[in-house]
């Protein structure tokens, strides 16, 4: 990856349609690399989630015309939520299989065109419309139906297990995971107040989370990412024009993907795939996947993870830009992704891994700066414009790892100290879909 | 012929979208986009195909689920399925028992357009003695403080059925 650009992202960008949000984007990521010409640009990987949104049906072809790149190749790429990482995977095959030299991956969403419940509507199309639809349409009680569950294997049967009376202990369970979900939205908020690409930028307090509206319990506004505009880019190319077109590439040295029943009704109660620093005895009463966990997602972190040889991610990795469109979903990806075990995603909160070392919380986070997750402010707080979001990610990341955030945010408060490798994360529905994909320092 | 009215703020402009079908939105930059109205209404034909035995046996208060017909898998389903998702043999209907354990759930207070009206509602996820995959419905009869992880529910069916999945629906049972 050679350079990337984003639009800041919006509740509504009205004076921009997707095709001049995506020339933007375009034209942020082109201004990086001078020595490069659009006529060297191979071809194009273009996505968006939803047609029902933009109401253009080959939206991408416009984008491709717009950006003046007829007649080289394109395809759009769609895949739910994970439409973005998609994309930057469907670019790096482009050129690592010898196809393209250099391949532009683009993707913009334009939510505002509709009004939010009837975006929650287009949205929730993308469960099953014979038997998960029409009992509400709505992805947040889809999340809220899994986290209930995560909070009653890991929280119920462990920390409240000396509980005797069953309904007492299940609120309990509920009240402490909905605490630690808090967590999560605040930081994230704060991050994101040094981001200002971010939509929803704020210092919240665990108070100002829990006390914020309830969407679908144990959910609440604050722990949910909103309706967003925005579009991102990210070039990618093959080693020797790297090389001539900056001092600072980023190499894409793993990428994994991984798949999961539609309907959360038919997953699996089966055995966890390991890491190699896990044992078949951590797990050995766990029906998985269950509602409870992503087997998608651990299926793309193994995938990742062993393309770019790493063993235990918690110590090779320098952080994470992970999908957490629901507070709930980033301590589930935790678990996922390796960086504690099963069932340790709230202690893992609660211990501060997930936070930056040098901002102030409001909270006691002794382990801050171990694992940072979601240091640009993750969707809860930068916005979900679908077929935008996993290139966004692409790009913080890339900026990140370029040593180039104050350059671009205007303010060094989220740069990590010396950072080499980290990984993207992309999810679509109920994790029906995931990517990771890993990017280290290639200089 | 005179202009749409200005407005500053999207939710204003979302408001007269309504009244009269356009409306100029001028952002902070003095920038003016020109925004109308653009209604969009489809009927789909859509067959249930072999999902409908399910849908026709609801209407006669029947719940289906389907188990796998190769002897040596024999995977039952709470949620149908035409084949199966383990050995890839074709399945069969199999009746469920009407009474089940809430697996896990949740309490709605808001959901897509549609269902605005409805909320709040409550979702399950139903386990059955016997099923090795469960069904999602609405629980009715309780309210969220009612609920938890591992409550005996019963189905109840609709008498005046819309061949919908809403056509049947779990209680708590007595």
């Amino acid at each position: 990856m050679v350079s990337g650009g984003v639009t800041k992202f919006a509740k509504a960008h009205p004076a921009m349609d997707f095709r001049l949000m995506v020339k933007k984007a375009y034209d942020q990521a082109m201004a990086e690399v001078p020595n490069l010409t659009k006529d060297r640009i191979t071809g194009t990987r273009v996505s968006y989630f939803s047609d029902h949104f933009s109401r253009q049906l080959k939206a991408a072809s416009m984008v491709q015309d717009y950006l003046g790149l007829n007649p080289k190749g394109s395809v759009r790429i769609e895949w739910g939520g994970a439409t973005g990482g998609e994309c930057f995977q469907a670019a790096y095959e482009a050129v690592a299989s010898g196809r393209m030299d250099v391949c532009l991956a683009a993707g913009y969403e334009t939510m505002s065109r509709v009004a939010t419940w009837k975006g929650n509507e287009f949205i929730a199309l993308a469960s099953d419309t014979n038997f998960d639809f029409p009992l509400g349409g709505f992805y947040t009680g889809y999340y809220a139906l899994m986290v209930v569950r995560h909070m009653y294997e890991y929280l119920r049967l462990t920390k409240f297990a000396h509980v005797k009376d069953e309904r007492e202990a299940q609120r309990l369970a509920i009240a402490e995971g909905q605490r630690i979900m808090s967590w999560v939205s605040v930081k994230n908020h704060i991050n994101a107040t040094h981001n200002p690409y971010a939509q929803y930028p704020k210092r919240l307090t665990v108070q100002d989370v829990l006390d914020s509206e309830m969407i679908s319990y144990p959910l609440t506004r604050e722990q949910i990412c909103t309706m967003s505009d925005g579009a991102a880019t990210a070039i990618l190319c093959t080693e020797s024009v790297a090389k001539e077109l900056t001092d600072r590439p980023i190499r894409i040295t793993g990428v994994g993907t991984g798949t999961d029943t539609m309907r959360l009704a038919d997953r699996p109660f089966g055995s966890v795939p390991l890491y190699p620093h896990e044992k078949p005895k951590d797990y050995e009463h766990l029906p998985y996947p269950g509602v409870h966990s992503f087997r998608a997602g651990r299926s793309a972190g193994l995938e990742a993870c062993r393309m770019a040889g790493i063993t235990n991610p918690l110590r090779e990795l320098d952080f994470i830009e992970l999908h957490d469109a629901y507070a709930s979903s980033e301590i589930q990806t935790y678990e996922d992704l390796g960086l504690c075990k099963y069932g340790e995603g709230y202690d893992f909160t609660l211990s501060g891994a997930p936070f930056l070392k040098n901002i102030d919380y409001g909270l006691d986070v002794p382990r801050a700066g171990q694992m940072p997750v979601n240091p640009s402010g993750g969707l809860i707080a930068c916005g979900h414009p679908v077929g935008a979001t996993g290139l966004m990610q692409a790009v913080f990341a890339f900026w990140q790892l370029q040593g180039r955030i104050k350059q671009h945010f205007g303010d060094p408060t989220l740069q990590l100290r010396n950072p080499r490798r980290g990984a993207i994360h992309s999810h679509a529905g109920t994790g029906s879909a995931v990517t990771v994909s890993i990017l280290e320092r290639g200089f | 012929m005179p202009r749409p009215k200005t407005f500053q703020h999207f939710r204003d402009v979302q408001e007269e979208l309504g009244r009269s079908g356009a409306a100029i939105f001028r952002d902070a930059n003095g920038v003016e986009s020109l925004v109308i109205d653009s209604p969009y209404s489809i009927h789909y034909i859509h067959s249930y195909a072999e999902d409908s035995p399910f849908f026709l046996a609801l209407a006669e208060g029947k719940l289906l689920g389907s188990r796998c017909t190769n002897p040596s898998c024999g995977f039952v389903y709470a949620t149908p399925r035409g084949h199966c998702m383990v050995c890839g043999r074709p399945t069969e209907w199999k009746e469920l028992p009407r009474k089940g354990r809430v697996h896990s759930w949740t309490t709605c207070q808001f959901g897509s357009e549609a269902f605005l009206k409805e909320t709040p509602y409550n979702l399950a996820m139903i386990e059955f003695e016997g099923a090795g995959s469960l069904l999602l419905v609405r629980l009715k009869d309780c309210v969220q403080s009612d609920l938890y992880v591992g409550m005996p529910v019963e189905a109840r069916f609709a008498s005046d059925p819309k061949y919908s999945i809403t056509d049947v629906w779990f209680v708590p049972s007595k």
